[in-house]
């Protein structure tokens, strides 16, 4: 896959928002040839993505939420299901529901793994609204709404790999980030993007500790053709149901390739800027964690081993220690992103 | 009565053990069972040390010399727990990779530490028994000292795991800090009588 640098595109490249908001008629032309063309055995299928029920994986009924605000059951209507083939999709076991919602890391909540889960009762995703700042000719406050209204959900099945090497499959729900970023006109000075997640000390217990050492809100980054590539995700749900608070309600991040701090939850901001942003994890411990944080077998984390990981769930006795693969997997959708650079300098 | 009280508390050092097999029986370990055995013996282990270091204060406080009869077990079930910790490490996280685990324990300074506290802890343990204690007389205190060292390196492996909020290592590393400070302030009041 070609993946242009940003220095590469032309602020004319970019598609206008004009286009942008007619390329649902725009599709639509093409798809009435297509489907003119198209043997009408093909049409159940279609009807079928459409209504939402071929997705690939969905929330146990009885786990199931009750959406943010009404708006979000019509979004959630129409998700289109996974495709069969990588990279969108993988055939690795899923990690179950129960799992993925109730083993987190999210330290605004509390420090370890249930209290997330168990913390975030009081916690609302709605009314949200997301800043936009910075290098982009579109600046403002936009309210989530607006934010997803143009974006049609689709299912993604990534594998995330955490920097503590334990790593889970999850089917998520959302859009590419790119559309959205089009959406608000970057400028040529634009070459990273920086998102922030929500402080509230009201109803995020771990805001309030007295022994935390990290400097909220928590921030995090992404250079420009990171955030442009397909493979980056803006999240709002997850086994086809919208995102509890603990995986990141209501708008989050998914880049695959990296170890899963970079995948911010919670986002209130984002900003275009020139320069490489500081990022929570750099600020607090730079030997640590760097701010591509790309999946990397090779490079150990300076307290623990990253050449293999924990596919979760385990037993005890049944224990999957995998091995890590290069860009958690994804190395043939990004690694030209990173060519010619030292992975073991820019960890 | 007073003959019960060392069986009881035999009995309740071995309950957080109990529900740690009963968690395990009943696969109710959380999707990262490895992590939680890890993490639940290393802070059982710290808390048996904490707890058999401060029976000697205790009995000072109180003049109950009852205190100071289950001390050695208590530090005794602090290298139970140490050792069940080493193990878990061992058996299910590096599985008998023995090169692997040399590696960690040079390598990884949180391990250095940790792994240096758990010598000392068995140490002591070994020469825990009355006929070592005789065996080693003036020694045997000096050599037992240490567990102050192994507390104080328990609390730093800690602290060096801990990523965003040192808050279990402030709360260990202050108890261990205020019987420290107990100790020594005691031995200066008794040198100048």
């Amino acid at each position: 896959m070609l993946i242009k640098k940003p220095s590469d595109i032309k602020p004319s490249e970019i598609t206008p928002e004009s286009v942008y908001r007619n390329r649902r008629q725009f599709i639509g032309d093409g798809s009435k040839f297509l489907l003119g063309a198209a043997a009408a055995s093909a049409m159940p299928s279609l009807a079928n993505a459409q209504t939402g029920d071929s997705l690939k994986a969905r929330a146990p009924v009885t786990m199931q939420r009750t959406p943010p605000a009404a708006w979000w059951a019509d979004k959630f209507a129409d998700i289109k299901p996974a495709p069969d083939s990588e990279p969108f999709y993988t055939g690795e076991a899923l990690t179950p529901y129960e799992d993925v919602t109730q083993y987190n890391n999210f330290y605004e909540f509390g420090m370890n793994k249930g209290d997330p889960s168990s913390n975030s009762g009081s916690y609302k995703a709605d009314p949200w609204s997301v800043e936009i700042t910075g290098e982009v000719a579109k600046p403002g406050t936009y309210n989530l709404e607006d934010i997803l209204k143009p974006h049609d959900l689709e299912e993604r099945i990534y594998r995330l790999r955490c920097v503590e090497a334990w790593s889970m499959v999850i089917p998520w729900v959302g859009f590419p980030l790119a559309d959205l970023i089009k959406r608000f006109e970057p400028t040529s000075k634009a070459k990273f993007v920086e998102f922030e997640t929500l402080v509230d000390a009201e109803t995020m217990p771990g805001i309030r500790s007295r022994f935390s050492i990290v400097d909220w809100p928590y921030r995090e980054g992404l250079r420009m053709d990171e955030a442009m590539n397909p493979l980056t995700l803006m999240a709002v749900g997850v086994y086809g149901d919208y995102l509890p608070p603990q995986n990141g309600a209501p708008l989050r991040l998914i880049v695959p390739w990296k170890y899963g701090f970079k995948s911010i939850k919670a986002i209130v901001k984002i900003n275009f800027r020139e320069t490489m942003p500081n990022t929570t994890w750099v600020d607090l411990q730079s030997q640590e964690y760097g701010f591509y944080a790309n999946v990397n077998p090779d490079v150990h984390h300076p307290r623990w081993r990253q050449d293999t990981e924990r596919r979760l769930p385990q037993t005890l006795f049944s224990r999957s220690r995998i091995a890590t693969r290069p860009f958690n997997g994804y190395g043939e959708q990004v690694a030209s992103m990173y060519e010619g650079m030292d992975l073991s300098r820019y960890y | 009565m007073r003959k019960l009280i060392k069986p009881l508390v035999f009995v309740l050092a071995l309950v957080p053990f109990a529900i740690l097999l009963l968690r395990i029986f009943q696969n109710n370990l959380g999707p990262d069972p490895v992590q939680e055995l890890s993490l639940e013996t290393g802070e059982w282990t710290l808390r048996f040390l904490i707890i058999a270091l401060a029976m000697t204060p205790l009995r000072r406080i109180t003049a109950q010399v009852e205190f100071t009869r289950h001390r050695r077990m208590l530090g005794l079930f602090a290298l139970f727990y140490a050792t069940l910790h080493l193990a878990v490490w061992l058996v299910f996280l590096l599985e008998f990779r023995w090169v692997a685990m040399a590696e960690e324990i040079f390598e990884r300074p949180y391990i250095t530490v940790g792994f240096s506290a758990y010598l000392i802890l068995l140490a002591l343990g070994l020469t825990s028994p009355r006929v070592m204690v005789r065996k080693l007389g003036k020694n045997w205190k000096r050599l037992h000292k240490l567990v102050y060292v192994a507390a104080v390196l328990g609390v730093v492996h800690l602290l060096w795991i801990l990523r965003l909020d040192i808050g279990p290592a402030v709360f260990y590393g202050a108890l261990v800090a205020l019987l420290l400070g107990y100790r020594a302030w005691f031995s200066l009041k008794s040198r100048r009588v």
